[in-house]
């Protein structure tokens, strides 16, 4: 993984020290409120409900064991001992005093780490498919190329003060884990026909208040342009976004209102531009030496077989172990989602715990997925056994990986101000209704994704099933939308009708399960019946009518 | 309003004329772009520097034609969100090479101005107590940028092939 | 409709509540404003607290015999109502409500009387700041 030299060093440093002088002058009262308020948000720090919130940065989710140790160490210094992982592969703490968050800064800067730009109206954190490096089926890692753009992003002079939040995600491999199409801007790695691999480039996508599906705004762009092509992408947003209208200010609102013509004409015209001066080169030695930090472990000459069974590992490895590109290696994810549990929490003891696991197996690495569960990408397989059993001992190990028990959820009204309602609960007690595991493997293959108010950090637009908080009167409702998919076949939720309340939603939604289990055919999923037979029968099973026999 | 150029407080060589309003005698005049467009060959036959305001929203390619002849442009913060004009600045500086005075005013913040720097503005409108030390210091917190602008600056991958 | 003012402290983000001249760090022990001109009142001397930068956003919400109207006022007051040994909930031996009534809970028609092979409180494990100890178990009602 990339490795700091002096350079970027003392770039974090250097921001620490502006961030410690900014919470000396908004302590001293030189600055105000309104002018340390963006100052703060490009370092990740948010006023909640209960406190301030630090949200972390976690470049396209991947942490080494000492990273992970030293999350562990602010969680217990400055915390109440625990971090909660996001749906953008970060990790938030919720419990940070402003006075400390300069020290934690100092900190997190001594393993590499930071909160530059994890909020505020700037290129954000850059995610990337969590199986990057690992999957069989990728075309090439996309994490180089993650933190050349992430390099590129830092302190942009020139788009620090964009209309809006800035989001982009990279993956390498034609099936999409990183949600791409729900992205501002996203790159996939491409190969054309000639056999040369280059990226696609998506613009446009977006959850929130109205979400968007993206749309190619470049369909091959060279290796050596991609900076430059991105910066013309930024440059129309800066000059054109909606200034005017806080909730038409993402460039999902442009790239709908040029339209994909008009779009790719204008950045064409800057990309002509920026590659006649050349200063946004990226040529081929950048590009490997990137590529070096990426270099994958040495992977040994192992069996393939998968070991023999203990104690539930089966059921682990169905849903938890993913193929590896490597013979006798696998993929497992670690799941924060335990029955009943805060989906996306994890204790300061558990990191420190996942953190010898690591050092002991020689794992080097360990992602955050922005379904908000974990994964050792690099896994031999004849290590699977004892390292499940060992996350069984740590609450790690819930065999529930892509189930209707791994549910994401933003914080919702428990812990942040812009909240409606709250989602944990809800996401606890649909957890518990459906422990059953073999229920759960019956049921297969469902998304269910929550969240607290029309932002969407939960990201319910892509849920198979997703549920939306609302205030009705000061009363939390939850409105149900069904058939999103944040994969390669992208779709917005469909809403189902009237909100239900926090007594009735649960139900609703086993109701709605019920009618999948009714209605499926052949292998089919929750997301492939609803896809297929549409949401009338959902709506009026969820509404309590009888499934009419006629579908 | 107090102006910051080149590091230092300068007295101020251009007036800013609302619309409407006539000129003054002696002063280079600073104008609105509506003015610059409807009185721009008298202006500049009778200035010697004569200079433009342009609101967030005014894209700076129309006064293509007019640089070569324009002292100083002004580019406005309405707001220290509203963040177009460090592409104003930059297509001023770098598409256009304009080299006059690019200056920023209106409500920004000091730790927007190293931003600023970078991407063309050399002169700025600050607040009645801000100072020199503030100013320096915003200008030199981070010291290697990571990514090229219109400043020229040596990044750190060019930092870094030099090594 | 009676209110009471909160803010939250700057320098460590504590939620504060209006008490006299000042600011008390529970609802039970805030002051509640029958009437807009008391409301406003204390309001306006909030304000020399937040330009002496001890406070930010302080703001006056709807209570009803002394309890929040809204469901983010009393989650606000106690703490998250999915880690009750978090916030304000916890640190006080009698509640930080007024009346203690707590966040309610979320039900649904009942639950499916499962094996739940993965027990989240696993006993050497907490989530507690103590650091040991049974974790609580969130407040799930049937």
């Amino acid at each position: 993984m990339y490795r700091y030299d002096e350079f970027d060093a003392r770039f974090v440093a250097e921001r620490v020290a502006q961030f410690r002088s900014q919470v000396a002058r908004r302590l001293s009262g030189e600055l105000n409120e309104d002018q340390f308020k963006p100052l703060r948000l490009m370092n990740g720090l948010y006023l909640q409900l209960h406190a301030y919130m630090l949200r972390i940065a976690v470049p396209y989710g991947t942490l080494d064991a000492r990273q992970l140790r030293m999350l562990a160490h602010i969680a217990r210094r400055y915390d109440k001992g625990y971090g909660h992982f996001t749906t953008r592969q970060n990790i938030q703490f919720n419990w940070p005093r402003l006075v400390d968050v300069p020290d934690i800064l100092a900190d997190l800067a001594t393993v590499e780490m930071h909160a530059i730009q994890t909020s505020g109206n700037c290129i954000r954190n850059v995610t990337a498919d969590h199986f990057a490096g690992a999957a069989d089926d990728e075309i090439e890692d996309p994490r180089p190329i993650a933190e050349i753009i992430r390099q590129w992003s830092s302190l942009h002079p020139e788009f620090s003060f964009l209309p809006r939040k800035f989001k982009i995600a990279v993956s390498g491999s034609a099936h999409d884990r990183a949600a791409l199409k729900f992205h501002d801007l996203a790159v996939e790695i491409v190969r054309n026909d000639a056999g040369e691999t280059g990226y696609r480039v998506l613009v446009g996508g977006g959850m929130g208040r109205t979400p968007y599906i993206g749309y190619v705004v470049g369909e091959f762009v060279a290796k050596q342009d991609i900076l430059a092509f991105l910066e013309s992408v930024m440059r129309v947003y800066n000059e054109q976004g909606r200034r005017d209208n806080l909730y038409k200010a993402r460039i999902k609102i442009l790239a709908n209102s040029l339209g994909p013509d008009e779009m790719r004409r204008q950045v064409m015209v800057e990309f002509d531009e920026i590659r006649k001066s050349g200063t946004l080169d990226l040529p081929a030695a950048e590009r490997a030496r990137i590529d070096a930090y990426f270099a994958p472990p040495v992977f040994e000459t192992l069996s393939d077989e998968m070991p023999a069974d203990g104690e539930g590992f089966a059921d682990w490895v169905k849903t938890n172990v993913s193929p590896h590109r490597a013979p006798g290696y696998a993929i497992a994810t670690i799941s924060l989602k335990p029955i009943g549990g805060v989906p996306g929490d994890a204790t300061h003891e558990q990191m420190d715990a996942l953190a010898a696991l690591m050092d002991e197996y020689a794992i080097a690495e360990i992602r955050v997925s922005h379904e908000q569960n974990l994964v050792l990408p690099h896994v031999r397989k004849k290590d699977l056994p004892d390292i499940h059993a060992r996350l069984m001992a740590l609450g790690l190990a819930t065999p529930n990986a892509g189930l209707v028990t791994d549910i994401i959820a933003c914080p919702g009204l428990d812990y942040c101000d812009l909240a409606n309602a709250r989602s944990i609960p809800v996401a606890q007690a649909i957890s518990e209704r459906f422990a059953d595991l073999a229920r759960q493997h019956d049921i297969g293959e469902l998304k269910i994704k929550i969240s607290g108010c029309i932002n969407a950090c939960g990201h319910h637009h892509a849920g198979h099933i997703g549920i939306l908080g609302v205030d009705k009167k000061g009363v939390e409702f939850y409105q149900l939308q069904l058939g999103g998919s944040g994969a390669q076949d992208a779709s917005i939720g469909e809403i189902l009708g009237p909100g239900f309340g926090k007594d009735e939603i649960v139900d609703a939604v086993e109701r709605v399960i019920g009618a999948y289990l009714e209605l499926r055919r052949g292998g089919e999923r929750f997301l492939d019946t609803y896809r297929r037979v549409g949401i009338v029968p959902f709506k009026n099973v969820a509404y309590g009518q009888e499934l009419h026999a006629a579908y | 309003m107090p102006l910051i150029k080149e590091g230092k407080f300068i007295d101020d060589p251009f007036f800013f004329v609302p619309d409407g309003k006539a000129f003054p005698e002696e002063k280079g005049v600073i104008v609105t772009l509506a003015r610059f467009q409807g009185e721009k060959d008298n202006l500049f036959a009778h200035r010697a520097l004569v200079g433009v305001r342009l609101a967030s929203n005014e894209n700076p390619q129309v006064l293509k034609p007019d640089l070569p002849r324009l002292a100083a442009i002004v580019l406005e913060f309405p707001k220290f969100r509203d963040g177009r004009a460090f592409s104003w600045a930059r297509m001023l500086r770098t598409r256009f090479a304009y080299q006059g005075e690019i200056r920023a005013a209106g409500d920004f913040l000091p730790d927007q101005l190293a931003f600023m720097a970078r991407t063309g503005f050399d002169a700025f409108e600050v607040r009645q107590d801000f100072t020199l030390a503030q100013f320096h210091q915003a200008m030199t917190e981070i010291t290697h940028p990571y990514q090229p602008s219109a400043d020229g600056v040596k990044t750190i991958r060019e930092l870094r092939a030099h090594k | 409709m009676a209110q009471m003012l909160t803010a939250n402290r700057l320098k460590d983000g504590t939620v504060l509540y209006w008490r006299g001249e000042g600011w008390a760090e529970t609802l039970a022990e805030g002051d509640v404003f029958a009437g807009q001109a008391d409301a406003d009142a204390a309001l306006a001397k909030a304000q020399a607290f937040v330009a002496g930068n001890d406070v930010v956003s302080p703001y006056l919400f709807d209570v009803r015999d002394g309890k929040p109207v809204k469901e983010r006022e009393i989650i606000r007051a106690q703490g998250p109502s999915v880690r009750e040994d978090l916030g304000k909930q916890a640190s006080s031996s009698t509640s930080p409500l007024r009346g203690g009534r707590k966040s309610e809970g979320f039900s649904g028609g009942g639950k499916a009387g499962a094996q739940n092979p993965h027990p989240k409180n696993a006993s050497h494990f907490s989530t507690s700041p103590q650091g040991g100890g049974q974790e609580s178990e969130p407040d799930v009602s049937i």
